[in-house]
């Protein structure tokens, strides 16, 4: 009885309180004087204050005397908006409590107007600054590109010169995170596309009763074009940027450094045994990738186009020449090259921020798979050209 | 009677923070053990420790980022760890402000942006124009100038961004700041003046203030009570001189070794000269 007396009186007085916390208000009388008073009452807080402001704002002058007698309480917001009046209407206060006064006294050095970012500049101005700067940013990024190439050819001149600095455990670590670690999503991936590929060109081919040059058309895409390039767009987006990651938050904090002053040198411990895991990688996963697609269509073929597994497989043996595989494997080491060179460089071209780390990421991916596949379109030409077509 | 007052009345109790039997561990290594503590409202209270010893993961439990295994925490009279309240932890958080240790501002935006987040946030009624005022004198109490408002955290000193931070803490007229290492890595004339800087916002704004602090010249100069935390748990809590006064190897060993021993002398002379200026007026 007593307890639910008491649950009853606190909802009273929470009520009470919500009321009070609702108010804050101000009243224009005149002050007997010809003058104008402007009362302050209730409780002016940041959470009551929000709708009062743009009023307050648009008050008309002049007010002679702002009267804050039956202010209740207030914080540094109600002290801020209190004082603006005060400033703006150039009006003597009356009836502030102690509380209220050294408030307004901390608050009032502020002359609250002024930017809260670095200023924009024009249009007219802020274009040609922008063009500008991105026609520099090719310029400085081309120059850095060199400079990591230099560095780079160097840290592999100066290992062949001293092979015992070669870093054989860190190869082989990310010859592990590159190559072993993604067999999985990789054999995923290939299994898919290669029924895929099978089903379609079945579906196609299906109109001219050529239904058995499926065998043909999975052998020699997989394992010509689309092993190779499928896996590089994998490692680009899997270790690409996890290299671009990695060495970016070294970069930033300050690990890079600490390296160099030791007389480590960066491009030796971290960018050669990536750049060097992810050519060494690439070829077999590329190989892999396309002998996982044959089976995929192999096994599709066996379910929807009444070609059995190993007869499939077979075909394959005799439609797929030797070339095709020496294609996808001088291939995969300069993709392999170009996914790590893109992580490693952007990695290393991050300062200031942690966004930078995000946006260089972003970039080295891009570049990767951009590069990757204008070089394949080039290569698709070469081989075609010198009677490997 | 104010609507604070109020609030008071139905927090009942003098206390801002009530960490009552907290226990907290990481997989098989336990932080704290039966850890209690009381934060009494209006106070500047230091938390010391060894490194390790789990100051701010005590922090993190007050504020609702870690959450312990037993025990329960009651800030501003809101239970944090009632899962049968879970809004009363969410609505406390509009009355107090965190200074993390390396300021943690949001990269992104400029020093007045990063004070008008948590504004945006708990009172969108409040007009753009305001918000920016509210932002720039906030930026001005401390102790920036009022042009860094427009510069991002990258571009500011380590102290500039320790002031920045506490801008922020400061965006909600909190009624609690809790601050963590606010002077580590401050060189002494900075130190010294985030230290007046602090003490002269808990006096204007009537603050309570949970400091962690390894500055042993900011406990002597600006904590009303120390809390020293060892072996998982509160050990002492009390004015320096009550904890000199006690027979625990680490409390002699912290207040008493030779940073310690320099701390209190300057404090000492500090004290000497300002009777002396007295007695000559």
């Amino acid at each position: 009885m007593q307890g639910c007396s008491r649950l009853a009186a606190k909802a009273i007085f929470a009520h009470v309180c919500e009321a009070m916390r609702d108010v804050a208000s101000y009243s224009l009388e005149d002050d007997g004087k010809g003058g104008r008073l402007l009362r302050l009452s209730g409780v002016w807080l940041v959470s009551t204050l929000g709708s009062l402001d743009r009023e307050l704002r648009t008050l008309e002058g002049p007010i002679t005397r702002i009267d804050m007698s039956d202010m209740s309480d207030l914080d540094t917001v109600g002290a801020w908006i209190a004082w603006r009046l005060i400033r703006d209407h150039e009006a003597p206060v009356t009836g502030q409590s102690e509380e209220a006064h050294r408030l307004i006294e901390a608050v009032s050095g502020s002359k609250g107007t002024g930017d809260i970012r670095p200023p924009q500049p024009p249009l007219l101005q802020w274009v040609p600054d922008f063009v500008g700067r991105i026609v520099s940013n090719w310029g400085t990024g081309f120059v850095n590109m060199l400079d990591f190439l230099g560095e780079l050819l160097f840290a592999i001149w100066q290992i062949i010169r001293e092979p015992r600095r070669f870093r054989v455990k860190a190869l082989v670590r990310q010859i592990e995170l590159v190559g072993v670690t993604s067999l999985g999503i990789i054999a995923l991936m290939s299994f898919l596309v290669g029924i895929v590929i099978a089903q379609q060109g079945a579906v196609q081919l299906r109109q001219f009763g050529a239904e058995i040059y499926t065998i043909n058309l999975t052998g020699r895409l997989s394992m010509r074009e689309l092993g190779v390039l499928m896996t590089s767009i994998m490692v680009a987006g899997r270790s690409g940027s996890a290299f671009a990651a990695q060495i970016g938050t070294m970069k930033l904090t300050e690990e890079v450094d600490a390296m160099r002053t030791i007389g480590v040198s960066p491009m030796e411990a971290l960018v050669v045994p990536r750049v060097l895991a992810a050519m060494l990688m690439m070829p077999l996963l590329g190989f892999y990738s396309a002998l996982v697609a044959i089976i995929g269509g192999a096994f599709l073929s066996t379910f929807a186009l009444d070609i059995p597994f190993f007869t499939f497989l077979t075909r394959i043996q005799e439609v797929v020449p030797t070339h095709d595989m020496w294609v996808a494997l001088i291939k995969g080491p300069v993709f392999g090259a170009i996914v790590a060179l893109a992580g490693c460089y952007q990695g290393m071209q991050v300062k200031g921020n942690a966004e930078e780390v995000g946006l260089r990421t972003t970039a080295a991916v891009v570049q990767a798979i951009f590069m990757v596949i204008v070089l394949d379109a080039f290569f698709a030409i070469f081989f075609t050209e010198v009677g490997w077509g | 009677m104010t609507v604070r007052q109020a609030q008071g009345e139905q927090d009942s109790s003098e206390f801002a923070i009530v960490v009552e039997g907290i226990r907290n561990a990481f997989g098989d290594h336990v932080i704290h053990e039966d850890l209690s503590l009381k934060v009494r409202k209006g106070e500047i209270l230091g938390v010391v420790g060894g490194s390790g010893s789990g100051k701010s993961v005590l922090m993190r439990s007050i504020i609702g980022l870690q959450h312990p295994d037993q025990g329960s925490i009651e800030v501003l009279g809101r239970s944090m760890t009632d899962p049968a309240a879970p809004q009363d932890a969410v609505d406390v958080r509009s009355r107090w402000g965190v200074l993390f240790q390396g300021g943690a501002l949001f990269s992104t935006l400029t020093v007045a942006e990063n004070v008008e987040v948590p504004l945006r946030e708990f009172y969108p009624e409040i007009t753009d124009e305001l918000r920016h005022e509210i932002g720039r004198y906030k930026v001005m109490l401390s102790g920036l100038p009022e042009e860094a408002a427009a510069k991002f955290p990258s571009e500011l000193s380590g102290g500039m961004r320790k002031r920045a931070g506490l801008a922020r803490a400061l965006a909600l007229d909190p009624e609690l700041l809790f601050l963590d290492e606010p002077t580590a890595g401050l060189d002494p004339i900075g130190a010294a003046a985030f230290d007046a800087l602090t003490l002269e916002l808990q006096e204007t704004l009537g603050l309570t203030v949970f400091l962690i602090t390894h500055d042993l010249d900011t406990l002597h100069e600006i904590c009303d009570r120390v809390a020293v935390i060892a072996d998982k748990r509160v050990i002492a809590v009390g004015t320096i001189d009550e904890l000199v006064a006690l027979d625990h190897p680490w409390i002699q060993e912290y207040f008493n070794g030779p940073r310690g021993r320099a701390a209190a002398s300057a404090q000492d002379r500090a004290k000497a000269m300002d009777i002396a200026a007295k007695g000559k007026a």
